[in-house]
């Protein structure tokens, strides 16, 4: 359900900051996927082109002192809950200056002091941390909440029902957020899952709402409601927001796949709804940014993608002599 | 020195630890009636918010346990019992134990993972199982498995401070084993062996509820004379192996006992760094006593002959020096 610019108030500067915050993840991904293809990072990475809208659309409302758990595909979360670009990049990159300090790569981004407690390359299992730390912020009693991201795949463990019940009966501030971007992995979505994911909510009695995850107006009013209520300690929300994976699951998976499993007008029909595109029109639109404006973001987004490239390439590898007893039993 | 129960020596330790420290909670199964009485009575001191059920629901309990230690506060995630572990095993092996390692120690991870362990009482297979060694094999959770009250109290107030995740597994049906519990705060470095008794002719290393029966077959074996140096890791995650070494190194032989299956077990990993580290002071192969590869059976006879006992950790012991049961050394 789309909502018209007509009934939202955002100031011109908060829709370039949400402008900003999608671009952002935007280019930095993109920047991502052609180092993977060039074979400039060790591991595989997962890619969030596409979902953007569901990150910031929730994370624009959060502060440092809530939670987020996120997903193997976590760069999204993490730049839009304040992440640093250079740390990332330098993480992906598995060098010593990374904030993992090469430790968790691309599937394990994490970062304590934001509140980020982290990508998981597990699928489903920020949904039982996110419970926990939720617990964590009740007892504190001082307003914060915790948001697990999470797939349509996800949505298929187990956990979900379990954090569902624990955390209606207890009255968590906990929301949990399936981003429904059409694929398991390799499987399209309506081949492994049954119903709809949001009425999963329906027998714990958790508040539950659908989103289109592709318009970041929508989500963030969305978002609002749920952040709300889990802050008045009002119990958790379960939302699926409605989007779709542009790229593959992991970047290279053409080269190993035998075949496709979605069709390139599948593709095409969802990069014409891409976010990102559709909310500058509407900022153009409704007069609260010129071309100008949205040049000089890319420009400054553009610097940011090569200063965080040139960091982590000039940052040194972790020494081996130090593997397997640093941050062991520290 | 006061003599207490295993159990109450645990009641205290969480009891104390809850009252010094706002940030400890205990949550897990029945946990407010207490099935084992360990967690009995904390609700009502402590408070309902500290203290809470969870539903049989352990996939999502020992991931809550990561969250909430995470976000600041110091865990304590009662499982009830060891074979529970494995249906929410995902956080304990992929998040609990790898989270600080793969994040560079950005946060301390202060968990207690609580269960009994071990067979004895026709619990039947799938109540009995000794998980530490699976459990060793994860590389970063703390492993305590303590034989006596006082030390179940003193390395319990060392996990729950712990900044990193700590199995705490009590051995199954020994609740109300009594022994001398010294008074105040008792605590236990994780990490420290104790050794039960001095003897020079034979070291025998013995894991949990191990303890006392290889106490008894030293008692026995002191009748004929042989001198048995039993030592009690308290800990095998970290294992005081300088402790364990020294021991052989004097005696030149070692027994295990281990009521793990013997296959990758605690013992198998002992005799492995012993036969590494102290090969030229072996007068003997290294001997392991442990279960056999099979799941523990429920009727009271099939499970007694798969355990070790007196009998089997003395004859491991006489064969060792070549005696037989009637002989002296």
């Amino acid at each position: 359900m789309s909502v018209a610019p007509s009934d939202v108030n955002f100031s011109d500067e908060q829709m370039l900051g949400f402008y900003r915050d999608m671009l952002r993840i935007r280019r930095i991904e993109e920047r991502i996927g052609d180092d993977a293809k060039a074979g400039n990072i060790p591991g595989a990475v997962h890619l969030y082109i596409g979902q953007e809208a569901v990150g910031v659309g929730f994370c624009s409302q959060l502060t440092d002192d809530d939670w987020i758990a996120s997903t193997h595909r976590g760069h999204g979360h993490y730049l839009a809950k304040g992440g640093d670009s250079k740390l990332l990049m330098a993480e992906i990159y598995g060098r010593e200056t990374g904030m993992c300090k090469g430790h968790g790569g691309s599937m394990h981004v994490a970062d304590f002091s934001k509140g980020i407690i982290g990508a998981n390359g597990i699928v489903g299992a920020g949904i039982s941390i996110i419970t926990g730390a939720a617990w964590a912020a009740q007892m504190d009693g001082k307003g914060a909440v915790g948001i697990a991201f999470f797939g349509d795949g996800a949505a298929n463990q187990g956990v979900l029902c379990e954090a569902l019940n624990v955390a209606v009966l207890w009255k968590l501030p906990v929301i949990f957020v399936c981003e429904n971007n059409g694929f398991s992995e390799f499987s399209p979505s309506s081949t492994v899952t049954a119903g709809n994911i949001v009425d999963r909510a329906k027998p714990y009695g958790a508040a539950h709402e659908t989103v289109d995850g592709n318009d970041l107006i929508a989500v963030h009013q969305c978002a609002a409601r749920a952040i709300k209520q889990a802050r008045a300690g009002n119990g958790p929300s379960l939302i699926e927001a409605r989007t779709y994976r542009q790229r593959g699951h992991v970047e290279a998976e053409a080269s190993f796949l035998g075949s496709k499993y979605r069709s390139d007008e599948e593709v095409a029909e969802w990069i014409a709804r891409d976010p990102i595109p559709a909310f500058a029109k509407r900022v153009m639109d409704a007069g609260q940014a010129s071309q100008a404006d949205l040049d000089r973001i890319e420009a400054e987004i553009a610097a940011e993608v090569t200063e965080a490239v040139q960091f982590a390439e000039g940052s040194p590898y972790p020494d081996p002599a130090m593997q397997g007893t640093n941050y062991m039993f520290a | 020195m006061a003599k207490k129960r295993m159990i109450q020596a645990i009641n205290e330790a969480l009891d104390g630890e809850m009252a010094k420290d706002p940030k400890v909670v205990v949550f897990g199964e029945d946990v407010e009636i207490s099935l084992f009485g360990d967690t009995r009575g904390l609700k009502d001191k402590h408070g309902a918010h500290r203290v809470r059920n969870m539903p049989i629901s352990e996939t999502v309990m020992s991931g809550m346990a990561v969250g909430a230690a995470a976000a600041g506060y110091k865990v304590v995630c009662h499982m009830m019992f060891g074979n529970f572990m494995y249906t929410g095993f995902d956080s304990i092996a992929n998040q609990a134990s790898k989270l600080r390692y793969m994040t560079a120690g950005q946060i301390a991870l202060p968990i207690v993972y609580m269960g009994v362990f071990g067979g004895g009482r026709s619990a039947a297979a799938q109540h009995s199982d000794a998980m530490h060694p699976m459990i060793m094999n994860l590389g970063g959770i703390k492993v305590a498995l303590p034989a006596t009250p006082a030390d179940a109290m003193g390395l319990l107030r060392s996990a729950i401070h712990d900044p990193n995740p700590v199995m705490f597994l009590q051995a199954a049906g020994r609740g109300g084993e009594q022994g001398e519990v010294p008074e105040g705060d008792h605590v236990i470095e994780l990490g420290k062996a104790s050794t039960v008794q001095e003897g020079d002719d034979v070291t025998v290393v013995a894991i949990g509820a191990m303890v006392r029966p290889a106490m008894r077959a030293a008692q026995e074996l002191a009748k004929s004379g042989v001198g048995v140096e039993l030592i009690d890791p308290r800990t095998v995650v970290p294992l005081d192996s300088a402790m364990i070494l020294e021991s052989v190194r004097k005696t030149g032989r070692l027994v295990v006992v281990d009521e793990a299956r013997d296959m990758c077990s605690a013992a198998s990993h002992i005799a492995a760094i012993c036969a590494d580290q102290c090969f030229d002071a072996l007068k003997a192969p290294i001997r392991r006593v442990t279960v056999p590869d099979v799941a523990l059976p429920y009727s009271p006879p099939l499970e007694k002959a798969l355990l070790p006992n007196v009998a089997s950790i003395s004859e491991a012991v006489r064969r060792l020096l070549g005696i037989a049961a009637a002989e002296g050394v």
